[in-house]
């Protein structure tokens, strides 16, 4: 089963490096990470979606918290969370498909970020299913390239 | 007054009470060596071999409890110590290591002498550092010392780049560690231990397998009163032997692929398994899934990632097993008066009745050494109180079968990794730590070869250190897993050319022995050990076709032992037709 969970690290050089070790040398998945700056510039948080049964999951938690650099680490699964992607997209639509194009832009309430005489980069965010879904109707206009952010994720606050 | 990074790091491994570094000099780290050079209170053992050093370190920390402490240089210095850490990994022992590194501004540029220490030993440390600035350094240290011996031990690296150890500051070692992403924890959860209290008293063939986390955490008292309490019998893992008194008569010794009979019958048959500091390693559970198969299972460890890693457990209890322990003996005695005795009565007569049944043994001959012969004679000569250490090998196992440990810290093996090379500098560090005692190096003739270098500095700092070499000229566990396994077909086992050990020693100015025949075994045990500011090698020239049995197959079940009488009897059955 797929897991996001959520890393907070001491923003120390290595840190990473340590992170993606564990995973490497451990043999877990990593299927995106993406990591960035908190509230607090000391520390850095890391998004990290995995997969794996149960036991594999309780140990990524377990090796995460044991690294010295770790300071907490929240399997997001388990909790009402909400989750945000972007991808920046470049296609190379036909004339006359043009419009089209910018139409499923404004549905997926997208932006055109950057254009040329053939090409348009488009920019999205969303869950996962909807960026897939984007990227599904894109390749009937030709895509050059895309870059994916990887997940970011953050608890709902609780209501109690 | 303002310090720099070099006198920093003495002033700290001195707050830390360091007495003895194990090191070798280069280029980045002469301004250490040079304030090592009249210092009065901490002497540095140089090597021959910056592994050495480590495993050296590692041998004085086992035997002691206490970090030990290696320093060395960059590039090369640094590498060579790699094994010597993911030796100490392993077995969770702390060793602080110092590298030297180039100067910051060469970071990065393939410099002379540079490697990522860091980035090499990321997975096998506990934590390391790479000290940017002079002024993390102080703090850097006493994390590092705090670090390596809290929670479950391991070794810990500090690269320290020249310019760093050159560069001044004010001096300022904070009093506390705070680290807010390390909180080991201590006390076990109290319901849970009523847990396993409660199972206890259920159970009616209980067993204890206990490991090196009892080492760790000084809790052989703790766990002698449980077992006493409760007529529980106590197995131990390589890494355990000797927190529980080999020769009590609730001992079974050691469980796994070369454990005992009735530990592993005990273990397969028990309804209870009260599992302490251990890990469950393959090489003790055999095939996971035909492990202990009528037991629940209580797991006591400090590492909560060794909970549930390997085998299922039914009662988890994170904490130190000493603390863990003691309170589990108080709900014990509180839940009343049991007659334990007479609960564990026919358990305990089962496995009676297992020893009986397959006693671990070889078959003593006259004309020609048997390794396990030698094991014994020096448990017999010692009376079971030399510090031993072990190659890894055939030597290793017939050391954990035949020589009784009654006490905690006095075997030195490497378990986790299996380090050939391991044994004669482990009891190097023991022996700088225990001037007095007797300490020997259980040894092969593939695995001394290994840190041999070493006698020039057991005879600089005259340090007796007694290495048993059980000469077969094999590399003997690779040539029985071939005899077993491989067809006979021994590839590259055998070692052609083996050194006259005798003359080895003697060219480094210790004192070589030989025994070829089984009455010669005494008397040069015995000469060696006269023997007070050398170190001694003796060889002992073995039969060359002696397995160590009982064996579990790798991957078989603990039920799947072999005995070595197999093989004889299909002759015989020949024979017969």
């Amino acid at each position: 089963m797929r897991h996001t969970i959520s890393v907070l690290v001491e923003n120390k050089f290595g840190v990473l490096s340590r992170v993606s070790g564990l995973f490497s040398g451990r043999g877990y998945n990593i299927e995106s990470l993406s990591v960035g700056e908190t509230i607090d510039p000391n520390i850095s948080i890391m998004t990290i979606v995995t997969s794996g049964d149960d036991q594999v999951i309780e140990q990524i938690t377990k090796q995460l918290n044991k690294l010295i650099d770790v300071i907490k680490v929240v399997d997001l699964t388990e909790v009402d969370h909400v989750e945000r992607e972007m991808i920046l997209i470049k296609v190379a639509p036909k004339r006359e498909d043009k419009a089209e194009v910018l139409r499923l832009v404004e549905i997926f309430r997208g932006k055109v970020v950057d254009s040329s005489p053939q090409t348009y980069t488009i920019e999205i965010t969303g869950d996962e299913k909807k960026i897939e879904a984007f990227v599904e109707l894109m390749k009937a206009f030709n895509i050059k390239e895309f870059v994916r952010t990887g997940k970011i994720a953050i608890a709902r606050e609780g209501v109690k | 007054m303002k310090r720099t990074g070099a006198q920093i790091v003495i002033e700290c491994l001195k707050r830390e009470g360091v007495k003895h570094i194990f090191g070798y000099p280069g280029g980045v780290v002469l301004g250490i060596f040079d304030l090592l050079y009249d210092d009065k209170d901490i002497q540095l053992v140089l090597t021959r071999h910056e592994q050495g050093a480590v495993h050296a370190a590692d041998g004085y920390a086992r035997s002691t409890g206490r970090p030990g402490v290696v320093l060395v240089t960059s590039g090369p210095g640094a590498t060579n110590t790699v094994t010597g850490i993911a030796t100490a990994y392993m077995d969770s022992i702390p060793v602080i290591v110092l590298t030297g590194q180039v100067p910051t501004k060469l970071i990065g540029n393939d410099a002379f002498q540079e490697a990522d220490i860091v980035g090499i030993t990321r997975p096998c440390t506990k934590h390391n550092y790479l000290v940017k600035d002079v002024k993390d350094l102080a703090r850097i240290m006493k994390e590092a010392f705090h670090i390596a011996t809290t929670g479950r031990p391991g070794p810990v690296l500090i690269d320290l780049p020249k310019d760093v150890l050159g560069d001044k500051t004010t001096f300022h070692c904070p009093d506390k560690v705070t680290i807010r992403g390390y909180n080991p924890k201590y006390e076990g959860n109290r319901w849970m231990i009523k847990q396993a209290a409660n199972e206890i008293q259920k159970a009616k063939r209980p067993v204890i397998i206990a490991g090196g986390g009892v080492v760790h955490s000084d809790a052989s008292k703790e766990l002698k009163e449980l077992a006493e309490l409760t007529e529980i019998p106590v197995i131990m893992t390589l890494m355990g032997l000797g927190v529980f008194p080999g020769t009590h008569r609730l001992s079974l010794g050691m469980p796994g692929m070369h454990g005992s009979y009735y530990a592993n019958k005990a273990i397969q048959e028990s309804d209870l398994l009260i599992a302490v500091g251990i890990r469950f390693d393959d090489r003790v559970t055999g095939r996971i899934s035909s492990f202990a198969p009528k037991a629940k299972i209580i797991h006591i460890d400090i590492d909560p990632s060794s909970i549930r890693k390997n085998v299922r457990v039914d009662v988890p209890i994170v904490g130190d097993a000493k603390r863990v322990l003691k309170v589990l003996v108080e709900m014990l005695k509180e839940g009343g008066k049991v007659q334990w005795e007479a609960v564990r009565k026919a358990w305990l007569k089962q496995i009676e009745k297992w020893k009986q049944e397959r006693p671990l043994s070889y078959e003593f001959d006259e004309n020609i050494i048997k390794p396990q012969f030698v094991v014994e004679k020096i448990y017999e000569l010692t009376k079971g109180k030399a510090i031993i250490s072990t190659e890894v090998g055939q030597n290793q196992m017939w050391t954990a079968q035949f020589y009784k440990f009654d006490r905690p810290r006095t075997l030195l093996t490497s378990g986790g990794l299996g380090t050939m090379g391991y044994g004669f500098p482990a009891a190097m560090g023991a022996q700088v730590a225990h001037p007095d005692k007797i300490v020997i190096d259980i040894a092969g003739d593939g695995s001394f070869q290994m840190n041999i270098q070493e006698l020039a500095t057991c005879v600089t700092y005259k340090l007796p250190v007694k290495v048993a070499i059980l000469n077969n000229m094999y590399l003997g566990m690779v040539r029985q897993w071939q005899e077993l396994f491989y067809a006979e077909r021994y590839s590259y086992s055998h070692l052609d050319t083996v050194p006259d050990f005798v003359k080895v020693a003697e060219a480094y100015g210790a004192v070589g022995l030989r025994a070829t025949k089984p009455s010669e075994v005494e008397p040069v045990i015995k000469e060696a050990l006269k023997v007070k500011d050398l170190p001694v090698v003796m060889d002992f020239i073995v039969d060359w076709k002696e397995k160590v049995f009982p064996m579990v197959p790798a991957g078989g079940s603990l039920d799947e032992m072999i005995f070595g009488e197999e093989k004889k009897e299909k002759k015989k059955l020949r024979a017969v037709k």
